[in-house]
């Protein structure tokens, strides 16, 4: 970092000139408005930032960022963004992309970015649709789902992003929702400070093709029943009047009512640090359990791979000094001609 | 093996060149031994090419046909351009190498066999019937200078006292049979002696397994010494190479110094991403090695991310470069489309081998040259360019980096299983001599523009600049989606589409003009050019030499570049009445010059999964000479 003083940026200064072409009312636009008013707080160079996507209408994201952005290929998004850490990990690189594209053709990516710990951030815009292609069923669409490709419902159990992600070995997820951009904003910059591959899963309705996937839980008539937010320290406690809590007993979890038998002492208390209680908040599922939000995982100790990278290269360019081009090039063995 | 006027004493023969095929179970240590054969020739001065030849599988059943490993060196005291087609000499260290390797034995050549391994089991692995025993045939004797040696025995005799275990005395059998045709072929034993103790003395810290080594490796050379199975001996001279100071190389060490040199010469890092793919693994291997010199590797989960990866650290301002070979190729497909549409330097290394699907993985061919071409959606033009041998790699890589960052676009370097393989003598260049690869990222807009344009181009070599990230005031977005000229934002017009497309091929096309014209060698005004690329140039120059000898004369030519073409090539092929294509594929490069140039070829087509043989492509070519066919 230099010392020079950072200028002062505003939304406005990461905002492009291009015409934003996602259909009225979805949910991308309130992300998109999110990472604007986020980024001016994280105290780096507008030059430094590079948005990389993949395939889909959320990868359409880095034409609207005024940053330097990389729309690429239908599920690499990952490998792109590991190559450009491995080349100037000084970047700041933010992946955002669907649910499709970093769930389904780009499943592989995303297991080995999150296995390496690349110091990346992720934003998943999750819709539980294929936007793009005009309504199939995605990985995560729930079983029984009748699209274009599904006239009968389909047969295919949804995967779980944050049991995904901690099944990688992530060091760092999250879950917001789409038109909650200062719950959002918060889980960005918690994602952005974190040494590591930061995953942060964004409920987003598509309206057209999946609208009301997650009302359940963005909605502010239902959202205090069906989801549950989770604060590092604090016990998990939710509903409209605080009335229900999540214990843990006989090696499961359970929702208590508060009030009578049970008060907040007897619920469990959020440990971010805890991979096994993450775990557990991960396969907290709608309706059986209410969803958690928040924070859920997070681990600064393990190293990133562009640090370890760094580390290795300048440990052994410090070890063989003085061995250089023309020695390699000559080889052990010579023989000359007269 | 044509014997000379004896200028020696009748117990040392002079012979100008000699191929010695080492082969046995792909346990036995076969390349290491061809290696360190090779290498004692190549510090006595003779003129080498190798050929190793090895199963897909690393340790196929002990015993079969389909574990043997081989590994040829031709060696000589003149310039020789290929692994030799006849086998002078062969080891065969069982009875399933004897069954593979013998047809390929010259009559009157030697051929020693460790008999001990004829046993009933051994032959039965090999696939002999029950009773036969092919080392009883007395027509060996007559056909052949034939030597079955016991040399398991005597390889535990002469280390009986080394204290070691059976199964270590027993890997030292290779040695063993090394010592005997290093004293057959009177070569000295000191380079390998260094090596074992370097490698299982410092390197693995096992100086006693050195120790055994050395001594069976002694053993061997004292046995052809004293034990006169052997009337004589064999000398072939050093050969008279240009004068200079040389090392062996295979095509692999070459492509692996090769980036090397351009990241120093661009004075830039270099990443190479790569999956791990039979015979690309090498350079993978290599690199990983060098981050000292500006290099870093990433083995990425599979071939797509490789090639991402390679472009991401492109658009961030780094050289990325993939390698890998022809199912791999397929895999980056659409990752090079990307790299095209987004006109970034690339680099992609495929080790071509024989296909289709996972084929012979070990086995070479050269039957990518229409998947680099056009195996891609739309209309991607990349730079195509392909080393004649395994010491061309070293010159050619950095030429393919300096291509990739002038034109900004991928530049497909197609090396084959038998260069990266094979091994020749090199000449070691001064690196001084290089020119620098000469990279200028923007730091503003361009003059009268407010704003970056990335594509923007320049009016010369049409490519745009390579602005990245971290560069205040250049923020920019490029993506797959056609891009509008000059601005780069995303753009469905029909007009510039039509426009953009022409403009990325006429890009390529300008390419020709830093490229070498092609060296038409033509000492005779021949009306015959026999024109070939990539692996097959040793073949085509041994044949077109040896029918030049009879008084033939044929015009030879090796194109390096295949897109774009040399800008002479055309004129080349009108000044010629017949033109001749010999190919490891069924006519690639063949039908790529009859589209463009309409000029009727002849093919010479073989997809045998190894270069061609001298004596045979001497014949497809004669074929075609003083009026054709008859």
């Amino acid at each position: 970092m230099s010392d020079v003083a950072l200028p002062t940026l505003k939304a406005k200064d990461f905002t492009t000139d291009q015409d934003v072409r996602w259909c009225p009312g979805c949910g991308d636009y309130a992300v998109l408005a999110a990472v604007r008013k986020t980024l001016p707080g994280l105290g780096r160079k507008k030059e430094d930032y590079v948005f990389i996507s993949g395939i889909g209408c959320a990868a359409r994201f880095p034409y609207y960022m005024e940053t330097f952005g990389l729309h690429s290929i239908h599920g690499r998004a990952p490998a792109f963004a590991t190559g450009v850490k491995i080349a100037n990990p000084e970047l700041d690189v933010w992946i955002v992309s669907g649910d499709g594209d970093l769930l389904s053709i780009g499943g592989n990516h995303t297991v080995h970015i999150m296995r390496r710990n690349v110091d990346v951030n992720i934003i998943l815009l999750n819709n539980r649709i294929y936007g793009l292609t005009k309504g199939q069923y995605s990985p995560t669409s729930e079983r029984g789902k009748v699209t274009k490709s599904t006239p009968e419902g389909s047969i295919d159990a949804p995967l779980n992003p944050l049991s995904l992600a901690l099944g990688a070995d992530s060091t760092f997820i999250a879950r917001g929702i789409d038109i909650d951009a200062k719950h959002l904003t918060v889980l960005m910059q918690r994602g952005a400070a974190h040494r590591g591959t930061s995953f942060i899963e964004v409920y987003q309705d598509c309206n057209i093709f999946n609208h009301k996937a997650w009302f359940y839980a963005s909605q502010k008539e239902t959202r205090p029943e069906f989801t549950v937010e989770c604060v590092h320290g604090e016990p998990i406690v939710y509903g409209a009047d605080r009335n229900r809590g999540i214990r843990f007993v006989d090696g499961r979890l359970e929702v208590i009512e508060l009030g009578g038998e049970f008060s907040e002492a007897d619920c469990m208390v959020h440990d971010e640090r805890n991979r096994l209680q993450a775990w557990m908040l991960t396969r907290m599922r709608h309706p059986e359990f209410p969803e958690p939000l928040g924070v859920l995982f997070c681990d600064p100790d393990v190293p990133s791979y562009d640090s370890l990278l760094e580390e290795q290269v300048n440990a052994v360019r410090e070890d063989r000094t003085g061995q250089d081009l023309a020695t390699l090039v000559r080889g052990r063995e010579t023989w000359d001609v007269e | 093996m044509s014997t000379q006027s004896p200028s020696r004493p009748p117990d040392l023969i002079d012979l100008d060149s000699v191929a010695i095929r080492f082969c046995g179970d792909s346990g036995d240590g076969m390349q290491l031994t061809g290696g360190q054969f090779t290498t004692t020739s190549a510090l006595f001065g003779n003129d080498f090419a190798t050929f190793p030849d090895f199963p897909a599988e690393i340790r196929a059943p002990r015993g079969t046909t389909f574990g043997v490993s081989g590994f040829q060196v031709h060696f000589a005291d003149h310039h020789i351009h290929t692994p030799g087609d006849a086998v002078n000499a062969m080891v065969a260290m069982n009875p399933a190498a004897f069954k593979v390797n013998i047809r390929d034995v010259e009559p009157g050549g030697v051929v020693i066999v460790n008999e001990d391994e004829f046993t009933k089991v051994g032959l039965k692995k090999a696939g002999y019937a029950p009773d036969e025993n092919p080392l009883d045939d007395e027509s060996l004797s007559t056909r052949y200078q034939f030597r079955p040696i016991p040399i398991s025995r005597l390889t535990r005799e002469s280390l009986a006292d080394s204290e070691m275990g059976a199964k270590d005395i027993d890997r030292c059998r290779n040695m063993y049979a090394l010592g005997l045709v290093y004293w057959l072929f009177d070569r000295p034993l000191d380079a390998t002696i260094e090596y074992l103790e370097g490698y299982f003395g410092a390197k693995k810290n096992l100086p006693k397994v050195a120790e055994i080594n050395i001594a069976a490796l002694k053993a061997g050379y004292y046995f052809g010494e004293t034990a006169e199975i052997f009337p004589v001996q064999y000398r072939v001279s050093p050969a008279p190479l240009e004068k200079g100071t040389y090392r062996k190389i295979s095509g692999a060490e070459a492509t692996v110094l090769g980036f090397a040199a351009a990241a120093q010469k661009a004075s830039k890092d270099i990443l190479y991403a790569g999956y791990p793919i039979t015979p690309a693994s090498e350079l993978l291997h290599g690199l990983s090695g060098l981050k000292h010199l500006g290099i870093r590797t990433f083995q990425a989960e599979d071939e797509i991310a490789a090639v991402c990866a390679a472009i991401g650290a492109s658009f961030a301002g780094q050289i990325g470069v993939t390698g890998t070979s022809g199912p791999g190729l397929a895999l980056k497909g659409e990752a090079l489309g990307l790299a095209v549409m987004l006109e970034l330097p690339l680099v992609v290394v495929d080790v071509q081998r024989a296909g289709p699907a996972t084929g012979m993985p070990t086995k070479t061919e050269q039957a990518d040259l229409l998947q680099a071409m056009y195996g891609r959606s739309g209309e991607t033009p990349c730079v195509i360019i392909a080393p004649s041998g395994p010491s061309d790699c070293f010159e050619l890589v950095v030429e393919a980096v300096r291509l990739a960052v002038r034109c900004m676009c991928p530049v497909l370097f197609l090396s084959d299983g038998s260069i990266a393989n094979g091994a020749e003598p090199w000449r070691i260049p001064d690196l001084d001599a290089i020119d620098p690869i000469v990279i200028e990222h923007p730091t503003e807009p361009a003059d009268g523009d407010e704003q970056y344009r990335p594509y923007r181009r320049d009016p010369e070599t049409l490519s745009r600049q390579w602005a990245i990230p971290g560069t205040p005031g250049l923020e920019h977005r490029v993506g797959g989606l056609e891009k509008e000229d000059v601005t780069g934002n995303v753009s469905y017009d029909s007009e510039n589409h039509d426009l953009m497309i022409r403009q990325r091929a006429e890009k390529i096309q300008r390419a020709a003009e830093i490229i070498a014209p092609l060296e038409i060698d033509d000492p005779d005004g021949a009306d015959v050019l026999v024109l070939g690329w990539g692996s097959t140039r040793g073949a085509i120059m041994g044949s077109v030499l040896a029918l030049r000898e009879e008084g033939h004369s044929i015009a030879v030519a090796h194109l390096r570049h295949l897109n774009p073409f040399p800008r002479n090539l055309e004129a080349a092929l009108e000044h010629y009445e017949t033109v001749i294509v010999p190919e490891n594929n069924t006519g690639q490069l063949k039908m790529l010059l009859q589209g463009r140039f309409l000029k009727p070829i002849i093919g010479i087509n073989e997809m045998k999964g190894r270069a061609f043989h001298v004596h045979e492509l001497r014949e497809y070519i004669r074929e075609h000479l003083d009026g054709g066919g008859s």
